[in-house]
């Protein structure tokens, strides 16, 4: 980057747009990009009278559609269900995809390729192609219309596995061997040695198992039938079939579905991007 | 005495160190098999069993009858099918490219950037952390005629006749693409940049000391350096077009995939044939269609991708 700057300009090379102009072009494009957002905000604070009025700040703003639109209590409810099965979904697929990552990349034993590539291949399957087995799975077990239902499907990735490993190949052997000589037995060593070494892995992979539950929409809107136990991206769209027109409250629905994965963002942002950049490098 | 009570203390333990170390990687393994055993492998087996049968939720006690490639059969000489295989392949064709050049250009702009860098950077990445559900409700709302919708009401103002978007079967599917390129552009951005650090500086040098302009640093530098990632890009986001169905679904809600089909993926087929007109064995048979054409689109275009260049 410094360099760039430094660089002389070249007798042979373009004009170059100057930094201002990029730099004013680059926010304009990312204003465009949260356009959708700032006016679904803008309009959840209209009353249905002024909706036709399309300035962005409010003339009087007021929150009676989020008073109206909480306070049956569906959305806490949704809000609860979508916590419940991301966090729920995250800690398993984080614990389980961890270890059999650490196991693959730290153990060498008879079949060790074969799991690996068992699991691995995993990932060319599409969940579209197992809904369906996974319906009528669920509909032999009881388990439809259920919040194990939902969260069974996730509870460990071919993904996540293939991350953790790629990053406890990282951690030396000497760790490992110190902590055995020590006499600690190898689930405490891969918790108490190995999962502290590899924390960024850990936060991406929970970062990435989190953002993908709590966005989830095909299998939830599958697997679930009573009101009670949508999801909140469910949940939303029954919300807004319901209102059919009234633009303003289905704004706030759509706001208070987004509001919290904008709140952990700006509170989380570089630890968030960061993570992304890892996964997605690395995966 | 001695010498044999030293070698059974040293020679058990370490017999016993191995066995146990393999009871330690099979306990660590086996909830895990056992999950992708039945998670995972024995449904992508029944997926294909079920598409060579008629299976419905009332035949399923009994058991569904074997049909051959009857659904086969039916799917390819079926007129929707091909005319979602036709959709599918639009969000797919349209969208790759252009969400892959957009985000190009913005990372390779915004990574020059040092003065609001985070700033500017969420600007691009705070839509990918929406839900999509939501998100498909507020493009929806942008595209209604005028009054409401406010694009419409913005080329309105600037006398240019509005388009009825969603309502168009010429322009309902350019609309949805739009809002899923919109979705997933900030993911596409941020691995771009990280591709772009990835690249070391002295390359840059050495190329600017050779007298080349930036024109030509970006073709025989930047863009050839940067070609694992970009691979990972476009098989991720025409995967991603060709499964999409949030945005579709929650943008035609009134008629799913309307008007007269012509949004309809191959994914929002598949849902109502399964999950509301209830024929699983047919819906099966097209999920094993879309698993092959993501096999094959994998495999092709790592392969043209790695020829290349």
């Amino acid at each position: 980057m410094s360099a760039a700057d430094i660089a002389p300009p070249l007798p042979k090379g373009r004009v170059r747009p100057g930094r201002i102009l990029t730099w004013t072009l680059v926010f304009i494009g990312g204003v465009i990009m949260i356009t959708p957002i700032l006016f679904m905000f803008s309009t959840s604070l209209k009353t249905s009278g002024q909706i036709y009025d399309l300035r962005l700040i409010p003339a009087r703003p007021t929150l009676d559609n989020y008073i109206k639109v909480l306070a049956d209590g569906r959305f806490l409810r949704w809000f609860l269900n979508s916590t419940l099965v991301a966090v729920c979904v995250t800690a398993s697929s984080v614990f389980f995809d961890s270890l059999v990552g650490y196991t693959l990349a730290k153990f060498r034993f008879r079949g060790r390729m074969f799991v690996f590539i068992a699991i691995l291949s995993t990932l060319m399957i599409p969940t579209e192609m197992l809904v369906i087995p996974w319906y009528l799975m669920s509909a032999q077990f009881g388990w439809l219309d259920s919040y194990w239902g939902i969260m069974f499907p996730g509870m460990m990735t071919a993904f996540g596995t293939f991350l953790m490993k790629q990053f406890f190949e990282t951690v030396p052997d000497d760790f490992l061997e110190a902590a055995r000589i020590d006499g600690l037995n190898e689930f405490t060593i891969w918790w108490k040695v190995a999962m502290p070494l590899v924390t960024p892995a850990i936060s991406a992979l929970a970062i990435f198992a989190f953002l993908g539950n709590w966005t989830a929409f095909f299998w939830p809107l599958i697997v679930t039938t009573s009101k009670e136990l949508y999801t909140l991206p469910v949940g939303l769209t029954s919300f807004a079939v319901e209102q059919s027109i009234q633009w303003e409250m289905i704004m706030t629905g759509a706001a208070l579905a987004t509001i919290p994965t904008l709140v952990v963002f700006l509170a989380l942002q570089r630890f968030i991007v960061r993570g992304v950049m890892l996964a997605g490098l690395k995966g | 005495m001695t010498n044999s009570a030293l070698t059974a203390d040293t020679g058990a333990p370490r017999l016993s160190m191995r066995t146990r170390r393999a009871l330690w990687v099979w306990g660590f393994l086996a909830l895990p098999l056992l999950f992708y055993g039945v998670i995972r492998f024995y449904p992508t087996l029944d997926a294909f069993w079920l598409s060579l049968t008629n299976a419905n939720p009332g035949n399923l006690r009994r058991g569904p009858e074997f049909i051959w490639f009857d659904n086969y059969l039916r799917l390819f000489t079926s007129r929707d099918f091909w005319q979602v295989f036709r959709n599918t392949f639009a969000y797919l064709i349209l969208g790759t490219p252009i969400s892959l050049v957009l985000s190009f250009i913005v990372a390779y702009y915004l990574d020059k950037l040092r003065f609001g860098h985070t700033f500017l950077r969420a600007l691009y990445f705070l839509p990918f952390l929406t839900t999509a559900s939501a998100m498909g409700w507020v493009w929806r709302w942008f595209y209604q005629p005028a009054p409401t919708g406010i694009i419409n009401s913005a080329l309105g103002a600037m006398g240019i006749p509005g388009l009825d978007f969603l309502r168009s079967t010429t322009w309902a599917l350019p609309s949805i693409m739009v809002t899923a390129i919109w979705a997933g552009l900030g993911f596409q951005i941020i691995i771009f940049m990280a591709g772009l650090r990835a690249i070391p500086h002295s390359y840059y040098e050495a190329a600017r000391i050779d007298g080349l302009g930036e024109g030509a640093i970006l073709r025989r530098i930047t863009l050839p350096l940067l070609k694992p990632t970009t691979v990972f890009l476009v098989v991720f986001s025409s995967i991603g077009f060709l499964r999409i169905f949030d945005q579709v679904y929650n943008m035609t809600t009134n008629d799913p995939g309307g008007p007269l089909g012509s949004t309809k993926p191959l994914v929002l087929l598949i849902y109502q044939t399964a999950f509301q007109s209830y024929q699983m064995g047919y819906a099966s048979a097209m999920t094993v269609v879309l698993f092959t054409v993501l096999l094959v689109i994998s495999l092709l275009q790592l392969w043209i991708l790695r020829d290349r260049g």
